[in-house]
């Protein structure tokens, strides 16, 4: 695909019928050639199933008259209809109110796991693309350390500190992406510090600070959107397993997880508290596969 | 007896491309017509036929048809399409994959890209026998592969072709794609812009292996965007514009005594010791007779340069016996590094444009960078304006930046990429917003770009329009000296003729002097005042530049000039003030 839009793109800037008068006007730009393909069908559903997914964590109430956490023993383990649309559970909860109520923890969680990688990636990564030697061997032997656990394990050891709880899930989940981040990063830091625009910032003159207030860290945070994207799905994909463990909130929240978790018992008997939350997750993660895929696709050229 | 006279058949067999009316095109791209229409063209054997034309003219995916390798989805057609007389329109990619190697071998411009890295030169020239079957077993391979190096002048072929592509210099890298390209004895060799990016002496060496296939028998397509390189060694030219034929026949007829408008624009566009002091855009052909014997021929009139500020006896910079050595690797330890700067020592007056020439690896980039303050050397100093430059802390040189500009050879990757024209050019300016705007409208006034610019972003840009974006931002420091580094040497002529226009129409309006690198002796006899012949680390030579081109005293120099390919004119240099108008060079017919 790639390989067969690029040379007609070159070859009709280059057909410009004058020879490159000084006022002319490229007609095709990056952009251009990547906007049409921009939307594909897979693209196009995951970003609607993403938008409901916001309004679902926003306003559950406005997808669903029944409540998550209160259900009719009388009702329990109903199979699906078009009253539970998923059913319930055990003990006669709505599935569906608990897996839409479900999203707004996962997203949270997910979402707050990232930040935390990020910003300690951001600040690392970027104290590791100094040209510092000394900088660079310390940060990047930090980053070897974390990864050299399982990312389930170092969550489980940083839970084990600090306790269950939504927030410490968040945290440990954060801590375990932090090397992932902070590599590209890093790598992204020393492609911009050695780039010609830098140097040529030295012959303007700027000092240092100047240079990488406005060059280098504005450079290196356009990769930041396109690895958190990727990465969001991996992060909510671990949260879910945490709290499956029973490491994360605690029944009876409607998280994924622990919907998962509590399905567990009666899937013998019952499908639809288990499937239900499961695709909730797998869904999640592919729609934002996706996207980020697709961001990382859009960003390609210009990053470096 | 009656004398038959001697009828000379055409072998059919001799005619390896006949093509007729061919055009090329991609499926909905460019508005549905061709990218290439209406092209004829015919090789026979021991004949070399050029392709000239500027980037985007066509040239390259015209020759790569000839392969079948245009591009995916291209869509090719022609009237007729004969190659060694059989019709290539009906060729299934199998009947192609055949005719690659053993009837037309492609020799592309860039041999470190071009050359596998994971294999040896020697399995690399391998590869196309056995590919084909055309020769069976290891010992009869290799004992080919030796005799194709030694035949396109690799010295130590045995051993040579046990190594990679990253070990060898340029040159040989070059002439291992041309082994490669003809080890199966091809009878058509393609060669795609073979010497662009090699030095002139190197240059003249590869020429030099391509003429000999040549008279060896094989037919050679040679695609170049340098009419010089192709005057030395073609029997007939095509000059192709936007994917057409402008302007075809016999070298000699088409370089030497050029009809057609566009050939001249592109042949009075290059730069040379006739152009200096002139404009080279503004370069036409006008009927004249030559002075005395009354010929009718055609001149080259140029307009000349506004008067140059005089320049005052200031030095702007001084470098005082530069040295500098890179810190070798362990592992390559086995030859003793040179320095890449050795006692190197120049001064540059105000006003005065100064120029570097060498070849890759002389030093002139290291010593660009130390006088750019971003290398520090190891032995010597550099003055800017008087006050130590080199040698100091960063912070102290902060305040002089503004005097030393800086013209990089790739413009756009020197602008942050989030910037739009306005951001790159304000960043060197100082003073409120509504001040800073009218200047950058001023500078891009300045540079040929208006108002219009602020808003672009570089890359939406074409080369010629970066480098004068570059060169506004040079200007916006209103600096005593700027440092051109290859500022033209990715351009095509006609570009690069408008962009030297541009800088030594600034440089003599505003006086500025210019430290001018190029490995282009052409463009450095055009623009500069003063030369430095770089070699190895040491200036070999050095004076002005007419003396040091008509006169050299080093060997070095000389045999640098020697290697440059000039079309040689047919033109006498005519003596006096051919030009009527009071604004010309002249050379005439």
């Amino acid at each position: 695909m790639n390989i067969q839009t690029r040379p007609l793109a070159d070859l009709s800037v280059a057909l410009d019928p004058q020879v490159n008068p000084p006022g002319a006007v490229e007609p095709v730009t990056t952009a251009a050639v990547i906007a049409p393909r921009l939307l594909s069908p897979g693209l196009a559903i995951s970003l609607a199933f993403l938008f409901v997914l916001l309004l679902a964590a926003a306003f559950p109430r406005a997808f669903t008259q029944f409540d998550p956490l209160i259900g009719d023993y009388a009702l329990g383990l109903k199979p699906p209809s078009w009253k539970h649309l998923f059913g319930t559970d055990r003990l006669g909860r709505d599935v569906f109110a608990r897996t839409i109520h479900g999203t707004r923890y996962s997203l949270l969680i997910g979402l707050g796991g990232m930040a935390i990688s990020l910003a300690f990636g951001i600040v690392l990564g970027i104290l590791a693309g100094q040209r510092n030697r000394f900088l660079d061997e310390a940060t990047s032997r930090v980053f070897d350390v974390l990864s050299s656990f399982p990312g389930v394990l170092l969550a489980m050891l940083v839970v084990t500190f600090l306790g269950q709880g939504m927030l410490n899930i968040a945290i440990a989940v954060g801590i375990a992406g932090i090397p992932k981040f902070g590599r590209v990063i890093r790598a992204q830091t020393q492609l911009v510090r050695d780039a010609d625009y830098v140097t040529h910032a030295v012959v303007y003159g700027l000092g240092r600070w100047q240079i990488f207030i406005r060059h280098v860290l504005p450079n290196v945070l356009v990769a930041v959107p396109v690895i958190a994207t990727v990465y969001i799905g991996n992060t909510i994909l671990a949260v879910s397993g945490l709290s499956f463990l029973g490491l994360g909130p605690q029944p009876p929240t409607p998280e994924w997880g622990v919907m998962l978790a509590e399905s567990r018992d009666v899937l013998r008997v019952a499908w639809w508290p288990g499937v239900f939350p499961g695709l909730a997750i797998t869904l999640t993660v592919i729609a934002f596969t996706l996207v980020g895929n697709a961001i990382q696709k859009r960003f390609e050229g210009r990053l470096a | 007896m009656t004398d038959k006279p001697y009828l000379v058949i055409p072998q059919p067999d001799d005619l390896l491309i006949d093509i007729e009316g061919l055009s090329i095109g991609f499926a909905g791209a460019n508005g549905g017509t061709p990218i290439v229409r209406n092209f004829d063209l015919t090789i026979r054997r021991g004949e070399c036929v050029a392709l000239v034309g500027e980037s985007g003219s066509g040239k390259s995916i015209t020759a790569r048809s000839l392969l079948n390798l245009s591009g995916d989805g291209a869509e090719v057609d022609a009237d007729r399409f004969l190659i060694k007389g059989r019709n290539a329109l009906q060729f299934r990619e199998a009947d192609w994959r055949k005719l690659r190697g053993t009837v037309t071998g492609l020799v592309m411009q860039d041999a470190l890209v071009s050359l596998d890295p994971l294999r040896t030169i020697g399995q690399e020239v391998g590869e196309v026998l056995s590919a084909h079957r055309t020769l069976r077993g290891r010992h009869t391979v290799a004992a080919r592969v030796t005799d194709v190096l030694r035949k396109v002048g690799i010295p130590d072929p045995e051993h040579r072709a046990t190594q990679y592509a990253h070990q060898l210099s340029g040159g040989l890298r070059q002439r291992a794609l041309i082994a490669s390209a003809i080890a199966a004895d091809p009878d058509l060799i393609i060669a795609d812009e073979p010497t662009t990016s090699l030095d002139v002496t190197v240059q003249a060496q590869v020429l030099a292996v391509l003429a000999e296939r040549v008279r060896e028998g094989a037919g050679l397509l040679l695609i170049s965007h340098d009419l010089a390189v192709v005057a030395g060694i073609a029997d007939r030219v095509i000059v192709m514009r936007d994917g057409r034929i402008v302007d075809s026949g016999a070298t000699a007829d088409v370089l030497r005594r050029p009809r057609h408008p566009y050939t001249r624009q592109l042949l009075a566009a290059i730069p040379s010791a006739d152009s200096k002091g002139h404009l080279l855009a503004s370069a036409r052909f006008d009927v004249a007779s030559v002075e005395g014997d009354g010929a009718v021929g055609s001149v080259i009139v140029r307009e000349r340069l506004p008067v140059r500020k005089p320049s005052d006896e200031a030095l702007v910079l001084q470098v005082e016996g530069i040295s500098k050595r890179y810190v070798q690797r362990r592992t390559a330890g086995r030859e003793p590094s040179l320095p890449a700067l050795d006692q190197v020592s120049f001064a540059v007056k105000a006003g005065e444009v100064v120029g570097i020439v060498g070849e890759s690896g002389s030093g002139k980039s290291t010593c660009a960078k130390i006088v750019l303050g971003l290398l520090a050397p190891d032995e010597g100093e550099v003055r800017l304006l008087g006050q130590p430059w080199s040698g100091v802390a960063e912070a102290e040189r902060r305040a002089l930046r503004a005097r030393l500009q800086y013209i990089p050879q790739d413009a756009l990757s020197s602008f942050d990429p989030r910037y739009r024209v306005a951001d790159v050019i304000a960043e060197n300016l100082t003073g409120d917003a509504r001040a800073k705007r009218d200047r950058i409208v001023a500078l891009l006034d300045q540079v040929g770009l208006n108002a219009g610019h602020l808003g672009r972003y570089p890359r939406s840009l074409s080369g010629g329009q970066r480098q004068r974006v570059s060169i506004a931002r040079a200007l916006a420091a209103e600096p005593d000296i700027i440092v051109c580094d290859e500022p033209v040497s990715a351009l095509d002529v006609s570009i690069q003729a408008q962009v030297l226009d541009l800088l030594s129409e600034l440089q003599a309006r505003l006086g500025t002097a210019l430290l001018f690198i190029s490995h282009d002796l052409g463009v450095v006899q055009h623009i500069a005042d003063r030369v430095l012949v770089f070699h190895r680390g040491r200036i070999v030579e050095s004076g002005p530049v007419d003396q040091v081109f008509s006169n050299p005293a080093d060997d070095y120099t000389r045999a640098l000039l020697s290697s440059i390919p000039a079309i040689e004119s047919a033109f006498v240099r005519s003596s006096a003030n051919a030009a009527t108008a009071g604004l010309s060079t002249a050379r005439s017919v």
